[in-house]
C-alpha cells in the first residue's frame, strides 16, 4: 500500500484496534488507553494539516460506477483535529468523571468507535463511505445517550435522537444517490467537479432538499431541534463530545462540503439562511427557560448550529471564513463549558443554575477555566470568540438580501450568548454561595485538563488569530470556496461600526444576565411553549404510529378463526370476479348437450348441500360420502377408471374414519352459529361458489392446448413401455412427484401417531 | 357437459365455504374435505371432459387414439386424492387432540396460547392426563 493510503487509514484502524483492546481491559485502565489512542491520532492529523490535500482510493465496484476512498483537505483536517483533540481531553475526563463505574469500559469503547465513525465521515471522499460512517455516528450516539439505560428518560431520549437523525439519514441516502446519479460518480471531488451536471439534472431540487434534510436533522435545525436538549440524558463527557463539539456539527460539515455545488443557488441560500436564523433565535429564547446547566448549554449549542447554518446560506465568498472560524471557536468554548458543567455536577451534586453561586473560592481552577471559556463565548477581546463574532457580523452586514434582518437576528443571538455566558461564569462563581448537596472542591487534574486546555487555547488563538487562520482555517475555508479565501482573520479591525455593534451586544447581554432569574421564571410560566413545540408533535406522531399499529393488528389479527377464513374466502372470491368483470372475461363453453351422466352431478350437488345444512354429525358425514361417491361416478363415466377406483377406496375409508371419530367426541353435532351468522355465511358462500363457477366457465370456454397430454399419449409406450398412460405418468415420467407424495403421507402418518399419544385414553374414558 | 359440471363445482365450493365458516371444528373439517373434492373435479374439468374412453394405448399401438381422455389431469387428481386423504386424517387428529386439551371443539375456546399477559389459569382446565407441561403451567 502506498504512503498516503496508509496514513489516511491509520487513525481509523488505530481507533478500531484500541476499541478492541479496551474492551478487554478493566474500567480503570480503559480511559487512559482510549485517551492515548486519540492523542496519537491527533498527532497524526497535526502532521498532515496545513499541507496539500491527501487522497487515496480503497475500493471500487466498477459495474455500479461506485468507488470509495478517503481524502484529507482543509475542511476535513479541521474537523479531524477537533474530533481527535477534543476526543483526547474528553476520554481523559471520562475516566475520572465516571471513576468506579463498571460500565466505564463500555463507554470508552463506544466513544472510540464514535471517534472512528466521525473521522470516517469527515475524511470520506465518496458518498457511500460518507453515508456509512454518518449512520455509524447516529448508532453510537444512540448507545451513548442510553448509557443509563435503566432510566426511562434516557431510553426515550436515545430513541428520539435515533429516530430523528436516522430518519434524516435515510433522506440523506436518497439525496446522495440522486446527486451521484446526476454527477455520474460517487466521488465527492467528482461531484463538485460535475457541478453543472448536478444542477441541470431533473431531480436536482429534490436531491438538494434531501441532502439539506439530512444535514438539518443531524445538526438539530428547527423544527428538529428538540432532540438535542433531550439527548442531555447522556453522561456529561458524551454530551460535551457528541452533542456539542463534533457529531451535531456533521450536518454543518455536510452543508459546507456541498457548498461548492449548491452555494450559489437561491433556494439553498434562502433555506439555510432563514432556517438557521430561526433555529438560532428559537433556541436562544428556549435557553433562558432552563435552569439545568446541561440543557442551557444544549440550547446554546442549537443556537450556534443555527448561526453556522445561516452563515453557510450567505454567499460563500463572505461567509466561508466566518463559518469555519465560528465553528472552531464554538467547539473550543462549548466543550470547555460542558466539561465545567460536568465538574460542577460531580463536585456539588447539582447542576441547577439557580442553586449555584460563589464557587470561585472553593474551586479556583474550575472557575478560571469557566470564566475564560465564557469570555470567549461572550465574544470579548482578546479571545478567539471576539474574532469569531466580529467576522460573523461582517458576513451578516454584507449579506445580499435581507441584511438588516440578518444583522438584527445575529445581534439578538449574540446578546443571548453574552447573557448565557454571564450566567455560566459570573452567577455561578461569584456572589453569595448557597449550600450545595456536596462540599465542592477542585476536581483531579484529569478532569481539569479538558476545560483548562480548551479555554486557554481559545485565549492564545485569539491573541494571534492569523497564525491559526493561515495554518488551518484558510485551508478549511478554501474547501468550501473552491479557492483560497480573500478575507483574513485579525483581532483588531479598528473602530468600525461592527465594533460598536459588539460593544452594544456585550452591554445588553450583561444586563440580561442581571435579570436572568426573573426572565427565566417568566418564560417558564409560559405554558404555550410546551404545548405547541415540535417536540410535542413528535410525541403525538409516535403515539399515532403505535395506535395505528395496534388498530391494524386488532383488525388483521383479531384471533377469530371465522374472521380469518371469511377474509380469505372473500379475497379469493372477489379477486377473480373483479378481474372477470374488468376485462370482460365472462364466457360460457358452447356444449349445451346433456346426457345421463349429468345425474352424477346432481348427486354431488345434493350431497354438498345436504352436508352443509345437516343438523347432526352422522348425517353430515353420510352426505359427505354421497359427494365422494358422486365424484367417483363422474371419474368412472368420463374415462378415468383408475381415478374412480382410488376415489371409491379413499371415500369409504374417510367416511368410516370420520363417522367413528366424530361420533366419539362427546359433543352435540348441532351447528352452533346463530341464524344471523348463518345468513351472513351463506352470502359469503354463494359469492365464493359463483366466483369459482364463473372462473371455471371462462377457463373452459377458452381454447384448449392439448400438447402436454398428447406428448404423454405418444411417449408412454416408446418411452415408458406401458399401455396405461396415467400409470406411466405416475411411476415413470413424474416418478419423483409420486415419491414425494409417498413421503408426505408417511410424514402425515407419523404426525398422526404423535398427536394421538395422550388423546387415546381420554377418548376411551369418554366412552 | 362442461357447463353443468362447472355449476356443480360452484355448488360444491359454496357448501364447502359455508362449512368452513362454522364455529365447531368438525364442520370446518367437513368443509375442508368438500373443498378438496371441488379442487379435484376442477383439475379434471380443466383438462376438458366428454369422452368415455380411458387413456389406454391399444395393444400393439404406439400412441393414444384421438378420442381417449386426457391422461395428465387424471394423474394429477390421483395424487391429489391421496394427499387430500392424508391431510384430512391429520386435520381430524388435530381436532381430536384439541378436544382432549381444551375440552371443546370450538375455535373460540382455544385461544389460551394467544394471551401471554393473562394468567394461565384462565384457560379451560384440561383433562387430568394431558401432556405434563400443561399441568405445570396451570
Amino acid at each position: 500500500m502506498h504512503a498516503p493510503e496508509l496514513i489516511l487509514l491509520l487513525p481509523l484502524l488505530l481507533g478500531i484496534a484500541a476499541a478492541i483492546v479496551v474492551a478487554c481491559l478493566r474500567p480503570a485502565q480503559a480511559a487512559p488507553v482510549g485517551a492515548a489512542t486519540a492523542a496519537v491520532c491527533f498527532a497524526l492529523y497535526l502532521g498532515l494539516a496545513g499541507g496539500a490535500p491527501v487522497s487515496a482510493a480503497f475500493w471500487a465496484v466498477p459495474s455500479l460506477g461506485v468507488s470509495g476512498g478517503l481524502r484529507l483537505d482543509g475542511l476535513a483536517a479541521l474537523f479531524a483535529l477537533l474530533i481527535t483533540g477534543i476526543g483526547t481531553l474528553v476520554l481523559l475526563y471520562a475516566g475520572s468523571y465516571l471513576k468506579g463505574d463498571p460500565r466505564l469500559t463500555r463507554l470508552v469503547v463506544l466513544l472510540l468507535v464514535f471517534m472512528v465513525a466521525m473521522l470516517g465521515s469527515v475524511t470520506a471522499n465518496d458518498v457511500i463511505t460518507l453515508f456509512i460512517f454518518w449512520e455509524l455516528t447516529s448508532l453510537t450516539s444512540f448507545f451513548l445517550v442510553a448509557y443509563d439505560h435503566e432510566k426511562l428518560e434516557a431510553r426515550k431520549a436515545a430513541l428520539q435522537a435515533l429516530l430523528i437523525t436516522g430518519g434524516g439519514g435515510l433522506a440523506l441516502l436518497a439525496g446522495l444517490i440522486l446527486v451521484a446519479i446526476a454527477a455520474g460518480t460517487t466521488s465527492l471531488t467528482g461531484i463538485i467537479a460535475a457541478r453543472e451536471a448536478v444542477l441541470a439534472h431533473p431531480a436536482a431540487v429534490p436531491a438538494m432538499l434531501l441532502v439539506i434534510l439530512g444535514a438539518f436533522t443531524k445538526s438539530a435545525q428547527f423544527p428538529f431541534h428538540f432532540w438535542l436538549p433531550n439527548a442531555m440524558a447522556a453522561p456529561t463527557p458524551v454530551s460535551a463530545y457528541l452533542h456539542s463539539a463534533t457529531m451535531v456539527k456533521l450536518g454543518i460539515y455536510l452543508l459546507a462540503r456541498f457548498s461548492p455545488v449548491y452555494g450559489d443557488e437561491a433556494l439553498w441560500q434562502g433555506l439555510l439562511t432563514w432556517t438557521g436564523l430561526l433555529t438560532a433565535l428559537v433556541a436562544a429564547v428556549l435557553a433562558f427557560r432552563e435552569t439545568d446547566l446541561k440543557r442551557v448549554l444544549a440550547y446554546t449549542t442549537v443556537t450556534a448550529l443555527g448561526t453556522l447554518t445561516m452563515l453557510l446560506g450567505l454567499a460563500p465568498e463572505l461567509s466561508a471564513m466566518a463559518a469555519v472560524t465560528f465553528l472552531t471557536v464554538h467547539a473550543l468554548y462549548k466543550a470547555a463549558l460542558f466539561l465545567t458543567a460536568g465538574i460542577l455536577d460531580h463536585e456539588t451534586g447539582t447542576r441547577d443554575a439557580s442553586a449555584l453561586g460563589g464557587l470561585r473560592g472553593v474551586m479556583p481552577w474550575t472557575a478560571a477555566a469557566a470564566v475564560l471559556a465564557a469570555l470567549s463565548m461572550a465574544g470579548l477581546p482578546p479571545f478567539l470568540g471576539f474574532v469569531g463574532k466580529e467576522i460573523v457580523y461582517e458576513a451578516a452586514v454584507a449579506a445580499d438580501g435581507g441584511a438588516g434582518l440578518i444583522v438584527l437576528g445575529a445581534f439578538l443571538v449574540n446578546t443571548a450568548g453574552v447573557a448565557i455566558a454571564g450566567l455560566l461564569s459570573w452567577r455561578i462563581f461569584f456572589g453569595a454561595r448557597p449550600a450545595t448537596p456536596k462540599a465542592p472542591h477542585d476536581p483531579p487534574i484529569a478532569m481539569l485538563a479538558g476545560p483548562v486546555v480548551l479555554a486557554t487555547f481559545g485565549l492564545l488563538a485569539g491573541l494571534a488569530p492569523s497564525l491559526l487562520g493561515g495554518w488551518l482555517l484558510d485551508g478549511a475555508a478554501a474547501s468550501i470556496l473552491g479557492h483560497p479565501p480573500t478575507t483574513y482573520l485579525a483581532l483588531w479591525h479598528g473602530f468600525t461600526p461592527i465594533l460598536a455593534l459588539s460593544v452594544v451586544t456585550v452591554l445588553l447581554g450583561a444586563l440580561l444576565t442581571l435579570f436572568w432569574p426573573r426572565l427565566m421564571r417568566g418564560l417558564q410560566a409560559s405554558r404555550a411553549l410546551d404545548r405547541f413545540g415540535p417536540g410535542h408533535g413528535y410525541d403525538r406522531a409516535l403515539a399515532g404510529i403505535v395506535a395505528c399499529a395496534e388498530a391494524t393488528t386488532a383488525m388483521v389479527q383479531h384471533g377469530s378463526l371465522r374472521g380469518y377464513i371469511r377474509l380469505l374466502l372473500l379475497v379469493a372470491a372477489l379477486g377473480p370476479l373483479v378481474v372477470l368483470i374488468a376485462y370482460d372475461g365472462a364466457a360460457w363453453p358452447a356444449d349445451p348437450v346433456l346426457d345421463p351422466r349429468a345425474l352424477a352431478f346432481g348427486m354431488i350437488a345434493a350431497g354438498a348441500v345436504a352436508t352443509a345444512i345437516a343438523r347432526g354429525t352422522l348425517a353430515a358425514v353420510m352426505a359427505l360420502g354421497l359427494v365422494g361417491f358422486g365424484a367417483a361416478i363422474v371419474f368412472l363415466t368420463f374415462g378415468a377408471p383408475d381415478v374412480a377406483l382410488t376415489q371409491f377406496t379413499v371415500e369409504v375409508l374417510l367416511v368410516v374414519i370420520l363417522a367413528t371419530v366424530l361420533l366419539r367426541l362427546p359433543v352435540h353435532g348441532r351447528d352452533t352459529r346463530t341464524t344471523r351468522q348463518r345468513s351472513g355465511d351463506a352470502v359469503v358462500a354463494v359469492v365464493m361458489g359463483s366466483s369459482v363457477a364463473l372462473l371455471l366457465l371462462a377457463v373452459l370456454a377458452a381454447p384448449f392446448d392439448p400438447r402436454l397430454g398428447d406428448w404423454f399419449g405418444q411417449n408412454s409406450v416408446p418411452g415408458g413401455h406401458g399401455q396405461n398412460v396415467v400409470n406411466v405418468i405416475l411411476v415413470d415420467f413424474r416418478a419423483l412427484d409420486t415419491l414425494g407424495e409417498i413421503a408426505v403421507l408417511a410424514i402425515a402418518a407419523f404426525a398422526v401417531i404423535a398427536l394421538l399419544r395422550g388423546v387415546a385414553r381420554p377418548l376411551r374414558r369418554g366412552n | 357437459m362442461e357447463t353443468p359440471l362447472a355449476l356443480t363445482i360452484g355448488v360444491l365450493v359454496a357448501a364447502a365455504a359455508y362449512l368452513l365458516l362454522a364455529r365447531d371444528l368438525p364442520r370446518v373439517l367437513l368443509g375442508f374435505v368438500l373443498l378438496g373434492n371441488a379442487a379435484n373435479l376442477t383439475i379434471f374439468a380443466a383438462g376438458r371432459i366428454g369422452t368415455m374412453t380411458p387413456p389406454l394405448v391399444e395393444y400393439g399401438a404406439l400412441a393414444l387414439t384421438a378420442d381417449a381422455a386426457n391422461p395428465l389431469p387424471q394423474a394429477l387428481v390421483l395424487t391429489a386424492i391421496v394427499i387430500g386423504f392424508g391431510l384430512a386424517a391429520f386435520a381430524l387428529v388435530l381436532v381430536m387432540r384439541a378436544h382432549a386439551e381444551f375440552g371443546s371443539v370450538h375455535a373460540e375456546d382455544m385461544d389460551a396460547a394467544e394471551a401471554p399477559d393473562e394468567p394461565a389459569t384462565q384457560a379451560p382446565s384440561p383433562p387430568e392426563d394431558s401432556i405434563p407441561a400443561r399441568r405445570e403451567a396451570a
